[in-house]
């Protein structure tokens, strides 16, 4: 008994320091940040210190601006891990080919997953400048475009600009699952379909996508909820704009916190942003589960 | 024995406990900005003058100008830097905020009769100071007079008419395609163009109450002028992506006769190693309508001291050394000084350039402030967007500034 006691003693000593941790960095945090969506605490407001209640969680949900910045933010997340996915796949299939020079073109696909974001935000935006960027150059001399084109300057491209510096930058990260995932099937099972005649298309149908379907959810549910909350791809490039054509959720909470001094709106949107990512999270482990047990 | 050697242990440590602290013990933090106005070379050498005077150390950072409130607002109450480098647009709200020290005493202390208006304006709110002028900046009309000439036009245009005609002569000869260049991005710097224009054709966006005026009339007029010259193709519609370094590059370029901007693209695009232009362009006031002779935006930016400084006296010092008649007469390529005595000395005609010193003496006395009011950095979110719009055609001005208006007057009454 008393042994017990000095184990369970010694063993809270062992895993103070992590609780601790935990504490300072993630509990406390989510409570504060909690009870600053509930009372009002912006400095600038004639009702600062008073109990808000779900006011301000009402009026973000009933507003029209919270729905345009959650559309946005959908919109970037489905178009960016679609495409991370699909060229993801792709590169690995590629990839997972021998031919020579495939272990230099496997090094060298995790260079854009090591630029770091900044770099690659402001390198996308250099290279998509209209006035003297490399992108309206190589498109005007292809005879693509007639004139160079203000693509971060239009609402219609803008978005679709981040979408594409995101995803050439991450589409790496899939390229690196998947990889993993297919060099894990055994080729005899490919030898075996193919000497029963099935076609290449076949094969990738009823061998390779089947064998990748648990890593791709793991990519779709990892991607999407680092997407959910992607931030500084938008305010290095666009800053929200123009005419907040490219303002997501994220960014929103940044302007209400660090320029409006709305810190009690910026809690509640960061809490909704958490909400939407947990639903999200739970919703993908379900389907992993339902997968395992077929 | 042992009774006298207490005592003076006692004595000792209450005087060491008692002394303040030495200026050599003293390092100040401080943040500025790189882009624009004073450059980095610029501070840092005052900060070393500073340093080897008075022996207060100094480290200074230097930081993109959209990220100067970040900054200043998640350190100003835990003292993470002493001084700061505040927009004239910020005072209200770090004063409300409680984030910066009232430093009114101070600067009252001073010649405010030799201190320019605008500068001062960019300290206070309210009737007190929060600040010392340090940069004193407004934008101005810069023309290439080279490329005009071309188009056979030899006097620079004094009214927003006579731009647009210049515009569509230089057009039409086909020696630039989008002859004007505007900072039209979702950023401050897009009010900061719209506050020049809007008081030119006799708008502000609040009175003399501070009440929001943003639908008024002339601030209509002047938004439809501004979305006009993006129809007509006469301004370059890769402006809705360009800040101020885009207007200049442009401008460098020669890819743009009219441009409005701070005081520093004159430097810049006289400077043969990052400009094609260079001794082609002139600084003028910016044009006027038959409402008003021109107008401008003060962009004067204090050096505040934060609310958790530490050593307050010691960032006062090095405030009043950086804004003094030396600094800013030796420094004044960037930037030109806040006081006016300085005007007349040939070492700043000499390092601003008598051209600059020349438009600023006209200029100053049409500077338009934006609104002076703690929920400004809101407001101007939301107008960002909304003139965006106007500009690439999807509303009326009338519909976005009807629209602004009921924010502003939402704003104010939170």
């Amino acid at each position: 008994m008393l042994l017990k006691k000095a184990e369970e003693r010694y063993a809270l000593k062992l895993i103070t320091p992590s609780i601790v941790v935990v504490m300072g960095v993630i509990i406390i945090p989510i409570i504060t940040t909690f009870i600053y969506s509930l009372v009002n605490i912006d400095p600038l407001s004639s009702h600062r210190g008073e109990f808000a209640g779900l006011s301000f969680y009402i009026s973000a949900l009933t507003s029209s601006a919270f729905w345009a910045d959650l559309r946005r933010t959908l919109y970037f997340t489905i178009a960016s891990t679609a495409a991370e996915t699909v060229f993801g796949l792709l590169v690995a299939l590629l990839l997972n080919q021998s031919f020579p020079g495939v272990r230099f073109l496997r090094s060298i696909i995790i260079i854009p997953w090591a630029i770091p974001t900044v770099v690659n935000g402001s390198l996308w935006k250099l290279m998509l400048n209209g006035e003297y960027g490399v992108v309206n150059a190589i498109l005007t001399k292809l005879h693509l475009l007639s004139a160079y084109q203000s693509f971060l300057g239009s609402p219609k491209t803008a978005m679709m600009c981040i979408v594409i510096a995101d995803a050439w930058k991450m589409t790496p990260l899939a390229v690196i699952f998947f990889l993993a995932a297919l060099q894990g099937i055994n080729p005899t099972v490919y030898e075996a379909a193919r000497v029963d005649g099935a076609g290449a298309l076949q094969r990738f149908k009823a061998i390779t996508l089947p064998a990748l379907a648990p890593t791709i959810m793991v990519v779709i549910v990892m991607r999407t909820v680092e997407k959910f909350k992607a931030f500084d791809i938008f305010y290095l490039m666009t800053r929200g704009g123009p005419a907040n054509s490219t303002r997501t959720l994220m960014y929103t909470t940044y302007l209400q916190a660090f320029t409006n001094l709305n810190y009690s709106e910026a809690a509640t949107c960061a809490y909704l942003i958490a909400i939407i990512v947990g639903i999200l999270t739970l919703v993908y482990l379900r389907i992993m589960r339902r997968e395992e047990n077929i | 024995m042992k009774k006298a050697v207490l005592l003076a242990a006692v004595a000792s440590l209450m005087l060491t406990l008692a002394t303040p602290a030495m200026a050599e013990d003293v390092t100040l933090n401080a943040l500025f900005m790189k882009q624009a106005g004073y450059s980095e070379d610029d501070v840092t050498a005052m900060t070393e003058a500073f340093t080897a005077e008075t022996g207060i150390a100094v480290n200074p950072t230097f930081v993109a100008y959209e990220e100067l409130a970040p900054k200043i607002l998640t350190s100003a109450t835990s003292g993470g830097y002493d001084v700061i480098l505040g927009d004239c647009i910020w005072p209200a709200q770090f004063a409300k905020a409680g984030l910066v020290l009232d430093v009114t005493d101070k600067v009252e202390a001073l010649d405010l009769d030799d201190i320019y208006q605008g500068a001062l304006d960019a300290t206070r709110y309210e009737g007190k100071y929060y600040g010392m002028p340090w940069l004193n900046d407004v934008k101005y009309m810069f023309v290439n007079k080279e490329l005009l000439s071309q188009a056979g036009i030899d006097e620079v245009p004094a009214t927003w008419d006579a731009l647009i005609e210049d515009a569509k002569a230089v057009k039409e000869a086909g020696i630039c395609e989008y002859p004007i260049v505007g900072c039209y991005a979702q950023a401050e710097c897009l009010i900061c163009d719209y506050t020049c224009i809007a008081g030119s054709f006799g708008g502000a966006f609040v009175d003399e109450n501070n009440q929001p005026t943003l639908n008024s009339e002339e601030n209509v007029a002047a938004l439809d002028f501004m979305a006009s010259t993006l129809a007509d193709g006469l301004c370059n519609p890769k402006s809705l992506e360009m800040i101020e370094d885009d207007v200049l590059s442009t401008f460098a370029a020669g890819n743009a006769v009219f441009a409005i901007n701070w005081t520093y693209q004159y430097a810049s695009m006289n400077d043969e190693s990052q400009s094609s232009v260079a001794g082609q362009g002139v600084i003028t006031p910016i044009p006027g309508t038959d409402k008003a002779e021109s107008a401008t935006v003060n962009g004067g930016m204090p050096l505040m001291i934060t609310a958790g400084s530490t050593h307050p006296d010691e960032a006062w010092e090095y405030m009043l050394f950086l804004a003094s008649k030396e600094m800013q007469a030796k420094y004044c390529a960037n930037a030109l000084p806040i006081w006016k005595s300085l005007y007349e000395d040939a070492q700043v005609k000499e390092t601003a350039g008598e051209e600059v010193v020349a438009a600023s003496q006209i200029q100053f006395d049409y500077i338009v402030n934006r609104p002076m009011v703690p929920y400004y950095n809101e407001l101007s979110t939301s107008m960002q967007a909304e003139i965006q719009l106007v500009l690439l055609g999807q509303k009326t001005a009338q519909e976005a500034l009807d629209g602004l208006q009921e924010t502003a007057l939402k704003l104010a009454e939170s």
